[in-house]
């Protein structure tokens, strides 16, 4: 499979990659990795005319602290944010949810910016981005904004990215304690979470349990006012509505909800 | 557009269309046929090569995006005519069948060992994750791997 024909547009800088946008509007799309994007163009299912290349600008890559925060460039690889010591130590959720991302190969293109912006309630670091509580910082036209993980995801497959704006960084608060779980259910090696369930700090995050990853909050507030894991965990599937497919039908993704709900609070990891 | 690269430690400069994929560009352009076109979908590893030393899918890349950077096949491993360690021990421990996934398993192996020299038989098993063997020949592929870790440190 060949994607259509597109004007290839190499990025020098944020900045230069922004001037772009501003200039192909719609039609243009961003290119990082290339990991979530090019099947998308294989498939015809994306067809821009302009693909504007981000992967050599440099300051879009790299994991810094920033006070109580890490801040990870939003077109540093999955394999770079799993091997980091600073995420590690730091945040370790969130380097074990980089390191559950498809396999090897794919580790070492796809992106942490590209992943998030994608929007695919089934990944895994959509969900860990929510229960850490983490945010993007996004540069557009009108100056710089920084949105939360909560707020960021729209819809499916569908971010408050604007078509003119660029996702510069991840904004994660550290999180370095035990304290932690992820669940990720799948029946293949290296596929998408049929349910996922990620945990830190009583922080509750599900993926593909709706069109975006979604907070267990009825679980939340119960282990907030002092129930068991047990008591929370059978509440971790309030008010979801995921959707039925060849994996799993409404009620069976509810079940896995509350089952994965459980480990994660009990810090397993899996 | 013109791209300049270096495929297997030769420099090269070559005429591309933005939307050819890195694996055709190889297989079509430099006549170098190892890295095979299995599912076109990132699942099967079958066209994996190596990217400054790092294992990656050769149909989810544009070869445009290779520009500047060095480009490692299957056929440029075997310096100077000797078979490569990896490639010596998928030999000696019958690590292929009918060797379609054959190139892509050598290339993966050789960027695990790159990464982690000694791995254990799971870290081989899960670092090869993202290469499919259809006739499942996974235990010979996985002793060979090892096989060559042990050699390549001896």
């Amino acid at each position: 499979m060949i994607p259509a024909p597109f004007q290839y547009e190499a990025a020098e800088s944020a900045g230069h990659a922004l001037d772009l946008l501003a200039r192909h509007g719609e039609d243009a799309k961003l290119l990082a990795g290339g990991h979530s994007l090019l099947p998308m163009m294989k498939l015809r299912l994306a067809v821009p005319s302009v693909v504007i290349d981000i992967g050599r600008v440099e300051e879009l890559a790299g994991i810094r602290a920033d006070g109580d925060d890490l801040v990870i460039g939003a077109t540093t690889c999955h394999a770079d944010v799993a091997a980091s010591d600073l995420v590690r130590s730091q945040t370790p959720l969130l380097a074990y949810a980089a390191a559950q991302v498809g396999d090897p190969q794919i580790r070492h293109r796809g992106t942490i910016g590209g992943s998030l912006a994608h929007a695919d309630p089934a990944a895994d670091l959509p969900m860990a981005l929510v229960a850490l509580g983490g945010s993007m910082e996004i540069s557009g036209p009108a100056g710089r904004r920084t949105v939360a993980a909560d707020d960021f995801f729209a819809g499916f497959f569908e971010t408050s990215l604007q078509p003119d704006e660029l996702l510069t960084a991840v904004r994660v608060p550290r999180h370095p304690g035990p304290d932690w779980g992820y669940q990720k259910f799948v029946r293949r090696a290296n596929d998408w979470a049929i349910v996922g369930v990620a945990a830190a700090g009583g922080r509750i995050a599900l993926a593909n349990m709706g069109p975006v990853p979604v907070r267990a909050t009825a679980a939340e507030q119960a282990l907030a006012g002092g129930a068991s894991v047990a008591d929370a965990a059978a509440m971790a599937a309030e008010g979801t509505d995921p959707a039925e497919d060849i994996h799993a039908d409404r009620a069976y993704r509810q079940h896995l909800a509350r089952v994965l709900t459980r480990r994660a609070l009990e810090h397993q990891k899996g | 557009m013109q791209i300049k690269l270096t495929v297997n430690g030769e420099p090269r400069s070559d005429e591309v269309e933005p939307r050819l994929l890195l694996v055709h560009y190889l297989r079509e352009q430099c006549g170098l046929r190892a890295a095979n076109v299995g599912c076109d979908t990132t699942s099967c590893g079958a066209c994996t090569v190596l990217l400054n030393g790092k294992s990656v899918k050769s149909c989810t890349m544009l070869a445009v995006q290779a520009a500047g950077q060095e480009i490692t096949t299957a056929e440029g491993l075997a310096a100077g005519g000797e078979l490569h360690p990896v490639q010596q021990a998928f030999r000696q421990e019958h690590g292929l069948q009918c060797g379609f996934c054959t190139p892509g398993m050598v290339m993966a192996a050789a960027g695990l060992l790159a990464e982690n020299p000694h791995p254990t038989e799971a870290e081989v098993r899960e670092g090869l994750e993202g290469n499919f063997c259809r006739c499942t020949g996974y235990h010979n592929i996985v002793r060979a791997v090892l096989s060559a870790a042990g050699s390549m440190s001896a």
